[in-house]
């Protein structure tokens, strides 16, 4: 029978039996997210600052596109990669389905957008204030790309933690391209659904305390990294 | 924050490559039902065949159909699923080459335990669905195209019942999930008996009905066609499936158990 009682005291012994397996699922979980987090920042971040600095035809298609594309369903992700991946798809020749590798590229499909929005809307605020003085400056607006990251960089810490929870949180994608193989792509979200398909509920519940503890470190983390950087530089 | 970031790539960059290196080379991939994993077989010999061949077998359990569709694709090196019918059509299409016979269990209905249809005393399974149909119990059907449902609609035909109407809902999970949402809403439901008695949340759930002929259960094995897909690891493949259905493959089978009971009975010819 399932109570909050014994959900919590699996969470607790599996955290004190620093049981293998429950690490190796604890790091691929890590690895993937963050590797998909970095991965996404590169692209999104410069991508959303010149999208809010440039102006070109169809260009509130392109923001609308990016605002819906927040909304993707992970699973919906997953399945095109899959397609993609899969021997009988385009890039079936590189042989990644299935591997650790697929489900950080779905990840970053997912994370990207949210990024990329997220960016382009703090960009275009702060753009705004300053457009002024950059423009006496005789910035070109590549040039200003890295100005405004940089000066946006405390909002965009919670954008790209924004990302970060999107990817850690997703079960969808993951269990399609990475199929939960036992100590090869099984991560904290599949070896939940796992644990509720036995019937294991506690289980199940303790993975899924253990997975919030995780993310509430790293959202810490990079809270007082912010905090701290701010201090310093106010 | 830029050094932070370079850091956090290095550091994944490093555990990923780290990771890769330590995995062996030696591993087929494997297509097979959420039954066979879900109880625990897989964990169980596994292990045995991998010491006696040096090979590692990464096991992607999904519902047969699905199963069917990824070896037709080209995406695993093997199968193991139970749909006699499907895997005969799947050799007859020329993706397999050779289907065998390894073990096989029986589906069982679990209902609630005051049994609203009265199918405890049935005399045979087709029986005991008439009787849920005709008092229009609630049924949960997994409703995915799997080996399991597949048999189940089976059944209804042969009973002589179109499933349908409020009482028959379509879940569209798999085994474990429809059995937590049957335990849910005190409904009947048809299950493997491998998956029924290593699920750990039945609640007022029991078993009801078993024992007919009508509810065996077969799983085969699919050697994959290499004409078909030559990128496939056929060789280590081979040994998979021959090792299934040799002595030391059916012994680790029988050795299963759940709560002392046996799961899977080896049965290769």
């Amino acid at each position: 029978m399932l109570t909050s009682d014994n959900a919590f005291s699996t969470a607790l012994a599996l955290i004190l039996g620093m049981d293998s397996a429950l690490i190796s699922i604890v790091t691929l979980s890590l690895q993937v997210s963050l590797m998909a987090v970095v991965i996404a920042s590169l692209i999104a971040l410069p991508l959303g600052a010149a999208l809010a600095l440039w102006r070109f035809p169809g260009r509130n298609v392109v923001i609308v596109a990016l605002n819906a594309l927040m909304g993707l369903p992970p699973v919906v992700a997953g399945l095109c990669v899959y397609l993609l991946l899969s021997r009988a798809g385009p890039l079936g020749e590189w042989g990644l389905l299935f591997t650790p590798t697929a489900m950080v590229i779905a990840q970053v499909i997912l994370v990207m957008p949210i990024i990329a929005a997220l960016t382009r809307q703090q960009v275009e605020a702060l753009h705004g204030e300053y457009a002024e003085q950059l423009n006496s400056l005789g910035l070109t607006r590549l040039r200003m790309i890295p100005t405004l990251l940089w000066d946006a960089r405390f909002g965009l810490l919670t954008v790209i933690l924004a990302g970060f929870g999107r990817a850690s949180a997703e079960v969808g994608a993951v269990m399609i391209v990475g199929g939960n193989i036992d100590g090869v792509t099984r991560v904290m979200t599949t070896s939940i659904v796992l644990e509720t398909s036995k019937g294991n509920l506690p289980m199940a519940l303790g993975l899924g305390i253990i997975l919030l503890a995780l993310v509430t470190m790293i959202n810490a983390i990079a809270h007082i990294i912010g905090e701290t950087a701010k201090r310093r530089l106010g | 924050m830029n050094k932070t970031t370079a850091l956090i790539t290095a550091g994944t960059l490093g555990l990923t490559f780290s990771a890769t290196l330590m995995a062996a080379d030696d591993y087929i991939t494997l297509a097979s039902t959420t039954s066979t994993e879900n109880s625990g077989l897989f964990d169980a010999i596994i292990p045995a065949f991998s010491e006696e061949t040096g090979i590692d077998v990464r096991v992607v359990a999904v519902g047969t159909g699905q199963a069917f569709e990824i070896g037709r694709r080209g995406d695993a090196d093997s199968l193991l699923v139970h749909d006699t019918a499907g895997e005969e059509q799947f050799v007859a299409d020329g993706y397999a080459t050779e289907r065998l016979n390894v073990m096989y269990n029986d589906f069982v209905i679990v209902g609630p335990s005051d049994d609203p249809a009265g199918i405890r005393d049935s005399e045979t399974v087709v029986d005991a669905m008439q009787r849920i149909a005709e008092s229009e119990s609630p049924f949960a059907s997994r409703g995915d195209d799997s080996g399991t449902n597949r048999a189940e609609l089976r059944l209804w035909e042969d009973a002589g019942v179109t499933p349908q109407g409020e009482w028959y809902r379509e879940l569209g999970s798999g085994m474990g999930p429809t059995l937590n949402t049957a335990a849910g809403m005190d409904a009947y439901t048809f299950t493997d008996r491998a998956t029924w008695v290593a699920f750990d949340n039945p609640q007022d759930l029991t078993l009801l009905f078993e024992g007919d002929e009508a509810l065996f259960n077969q799983y085969g094995s699919l050697l994959l066609s290499a004409e078909r897909h030559p990128h496939l690891k056929h060789d280590l493949a081979a040994q998979w499936h021959e090792w299934l259905v040799s002595e030391q493959g059916q012994q680790a089978i029988a050795d299963f158990e759940v709560d002392d009971q046996q799961l899977f009975f080896p049965n290769a010819e």
